[in-house]
């Protein structure tokens, strides 16, 4: 069966380089961002095979600085930040509100090239000697006396920038404008909701960065001084600069995920999501409020008291909307008909990590033992839970669940069974030991410990080997089905959704006919069939 | 009678030319701190002009104004909480 | 002929208001990319009200004044083609286009013309900046803030006389009409939003400390 689809429609390569088919764009960066991942794992295998250890045995410090670093860097911007927005959010957005691509599929091509360019830019400047200040850039190391290739380096980020900024606008307005008719707001997909979230995010925050990063440059090579004490300048300006991005930039990494984790609890559940205004509503809290907590990264700096304070205050409000999110997901799983697919264990893996994650957030979000833990470990585990154990096991639960509609294919559900039980055991072998290092003291960033913590960095360096396992292994099942799957029908998982109507893969123009949508977006009857939204 | 521009876009034009002159005329005059706040009011006066005019806001939905307006906003979040910082500090500026 | 909408659209009048929705988001993005600089401003004028204001009275307010009229014009001009182009007045829209084109040529080689004099009083930072006086270090920070943003905003200018020139070209070969006239609404919309920041710029850089 050769029926033409987005992928056999012309084959020659400028097709793909040239496209502007929002399908076969998500599949440029899905190539992308894979290729980052293993870089940024890279440099993770290099960091806990150094910890393993108490003493530099394997790498110097300025080594280990720029292994630390380039892990930071290329897992933020070359691949957390794109990932699910890039590739399954470019892939799936037109299908699921009913329309033949985005609003803008040249820009969509022009983000793709500039996310391309920025990393090799960075991924050049790490091959001529690295940089060591941390992926965060803090001044007046990075401006002043840092020898390694900072300018290059955030001049790779900067154009980055610029993808994610083309991304979230197109989101934006193709949302907005290109419904299909009936497709009111309040019957669109939690995770359209959550990508507009994310878009909002993505438009408004890395302008910031972009003007930082500019200026951290001109510091260097100009002297402009405008963080450098000598100069009259304050050193936390930059830091309310850069945090005033970085943290919405969380958000940008975990809304989608949770946008996913809605669609694959509605569809293992065989029910609407419990709640669904308070999801959708709950998303745009978080983008909104995500934007006035900045400050809680900055408790120890110098930053006033008052100002701790407040945005201490505030990072408590942000962890709302999540755990209503949380509770909502929950209570959607009681009395549906659960099956544990792949894609299911991967959503139910996230509750649990995410939720690890985000209480441990407000352990931090208090200003008191915040003093006590912050640049430990402790932080370190808190960022990893979210960001590893939420946003990439979402990531892998989506691609999973829409690599049918994607590739025409359906993978092998042992396999991916196994790796998702392997990923959740491997991760939290790796990660919950490091909330008892940083409990004990162990600072971040640091190579050399004393020789009481090792046991602790034996068990998280152990689960490290496995979880760089359980991720190799989808790729390489995902890859086998690309060619000997079993083929896979439109809708394999008799999901509701626009998306399901069309063939799996797509063809090229997406729908035969613009579908009319009637139905809200989870409508499953009581037996857990679904009725599909144009029905 | 095509050619010739809108009665409207023509007055904003003086208008804000007229802003200019008053915006330097003002910033001569001793106000001590109010010469600040006169200054940005005229700025924002002129930016209106412009925005509501020009850019042709004044005939838009409330969606294309939520959008205009979204980055001011933003910007005004950015510097409200900062500041929020900078105006408690017991040091700064450094001295 | 850009009489039929591009094929993910159903029609011109959904392409319009899309085209429209995503030039507001481009611009609230540069709204956020200059405000990063005006909170350094705000952050650094608090802490050094004087050497601000000292600061300020060495910018060449003259010059300054001018371009703010010029932009102004220029910005009154771009209305005015944008108006003709819907009244399928093509032909006209391109002069005015052309027109405000060159004046922003001309705002630049004013803007060159002013950071020839500063060079040369010796008050671009890093380049034998010398300030007399107590108020050095905060005058330091005023002309840096004062080169990054008018440059990067000069920067803005200069892509923006490109989008009009190119705008002005397709004008003039018919290329708009009262049907279709997107791309020219999205580029004065551009256009005026340039204007706008340097209204505020204006305020910020020549008009401190004058009064004393």
């Amino acid at each position: 069966m050769s029926a033409r689809s987005y992928l056999t429609d012309d084959t020659r390569l400028t097709s793909w380089l040239f496209t502007t088919d929002h399908k076969r764009i998500a599949i440029l960066f899905f190539v992308g961002i894979t290729l980052f991942f293993f870089i940024g794992g890279a440099a993770a295998t290099l960091i806990r095979l150094e910890l393993a250890t108490p003493q530099a045995d394997l790498v110097r410090a300025d080594v280990y600085n720029r292994l630390f670093t380039i892990h930071g860097v290329v897992m933020v911007w070359f691949f957390l930040i794109p990932s699910i927005p890039a590739t399954l959010g470019n892939f799936v957005v037109p299908l699921m509100i009913g329309a033949r691509d985005l609003a803008f599929p040249r820009l969509n091509l022009a983000s793709f090239y500039l996310f391309m360019f920025g990393g090799l830019v960075t991924l050049y400047a790490v091959f001529v000697g690295g940089i060591d200040t941390g992926w965060t850039f803090y001044t007046p190391f990075s401006t002043m006396y840092s020898n390694g290739h900072v300018v290059l380096a955030v001049t790779g980020v900067f154009i980055t920038g610029f993808s994610s900024i083309l991304t979230g606008l197109n989101f934006i307005v193709t949302i907005h404008g290109l419904r299909a008719p009936g497709l009111t707001w309040y019957r669109l997909p939690l995770f359209l909701w959550s990508l507009y979230a994310t878009s909002v995010i993505l438009v408004l925050a890395t302008p910031v960065l972009a003007m930082t990063l500019l200026l951290i440059a001109l510091d260097r090579v100009a002297g402009i001084g405008i963080f450098d004490p000598a100069r009259g300048g304050d050193p936390l300006l930059f830091q309310h600069l850069c945090w005033f991005y970085s943290h919405p930039a969380v958000y940008i990494m975990i809304l989608p995920s949770m946008g996913v984790i809605s669609e694959l609890i509605a569809c293992f559940s065989r029910k609407a999501v419990f709640g669904y205004k308070f999801v959708a509503w709950a998303s745009l809290a978080i983008a909104a409020v995500g934007f006035l907590v900045w400050g809680h990264h900055m408790f120890v700096s110098g930053q006033s008291v008052f100002a701790g304070l407040v945005f201490s205050f505030m990072s408590f409000v942000v962890a709302v909307p999540s755990a209503i999110k949380v509770f909502n997901w929950t209570a959607t799983l009681h009395k549906g008909w659960v099956r544990l697919d792949a894609p299911m264990l991967y959503a139910l893996g996230f509750i649990g990590l995410f939720t690890m994650g985000g209480l441990t957030g407000l352990f931090l979000a208090c200003l008191a033992y915040d003093v006590y833990v912050t640049d430990t470990y402790f932080v370190v585990a808190h960022f990893h839970y979210i960001m590893v154990g939420g946003m990439v096991t979402a990531y892998f639960g989506g691609l999973h669940y829409w690599w049918p509609k994607i590739t025409g294919r359906m993978y092998p559900e042992y396999w991916a069974r196994a790796a998702a039980i392997l990923i959740f055991f491997g991760f939290n072998l790796t990660f919950f030991p490091q909330f008892i290092l940083g409990v004990l003291g162990m600072p971040r960033r640091y190579h050399v410990y004393p020789p009481e913590l090792q046991v602790w960095h034996v068990l998280s360096s152990a689960g490290a080997s496995i979880l760089a396992v359980a991720y190799l292994l989808p790729l390489f099942y995902l890859v086998w089905s690309m060619f000997y799957g079993a083929r896979a029908p439109a809708n394999p998982w008799g999901a509701t959704g626009l998306e399901w109507l069309t063939t799996s893969p797509p063809p090229k123009h997406n729908f035969d006919v613009t579908p009319i949508v009637r139905r809200s977006p989870y409508d499953y009857t009581l037996s857990g069939e679904a009725r599909p939204q144009n029905a | 009678m095509t050619w010739y521009p809108p009665r409207t876009l023509v007055l904003s034009w003086f208008g804000l030319l007229a802003l200019l002159g008053l915006t330097v005329f003002a910033a001569y005059q001793p106000l001590g701190t109010f010469n600040t706040v006169v200054a940005l009011a005229i700025a924002t006066g002129k930016a209106l002009l412009i925005a509501a005019i020009f850019m042709e806001l004044r005939q838009r939905n409330g969606l294309v104004i939520a959008f205009a307006g979204a980055g001011f906003f933003w910007l005004s979040i950015m510097l409200w909480l900062a500041s929020s910082d900078y105006a408690t500090r017991a040091n700064f500026p450094p001295t | 002929m850009p009489e039929t909408p591009a094929f993910q659209f159903v029609d011109l009048r959904q392409q319009h208001a899309v085209a429209q929705l995503g030039m507001w988001t481009f611009l609230a993005t540069e709204v956020l990319f200059f405000g990063n600089l005006i909170l350094a401003y705000c952050v650094y004028r608090s802490a050094y009200p004087d050497g601000f204001a000292e600061a300020a009275r060495h910018t060449q307010i003259a010059i300054g004044t001018a371009n703010t009229a010029i932009l102004l014009t220029s910005s009154f001009l771009v209305a005015w083609a944008v108006a003709l182009v819907r009244l399928n007045a093509g032909r006209i829209a391109a002069i005015l286009f052309a027109g405000a084109a060159a004046l922003a040529c001309i705002f630049l080689l004013l803007k060159g013309l002013e950071y020839r004099i500063e060079y040369t009083e010796h008050l671009v930072p890093g380049f034998f900046f010398t300030f007399g006086g107590p108020n050095q270090t905060s005058a330091w920070l005023f002309f840096s803030f004062y080169f990054v943003a008018t440059g990067v905003h000069a920067l803005h200018v200069g892509i923006g006389i490109v989008v009009l020139v190119v705008i002005a070209l397709k004008a003039r070969c018919g290329a708009y009409s009262a049907r279709y006239h997107a791309p020219a609404s999205v580029a004065g919309l551009y256009w005026h939003f340039v204007d706008l920041i340097w209204v505020f710029l204006f305020a910020l850089i020549y008009l401190p400390g004058r009064a004393s």
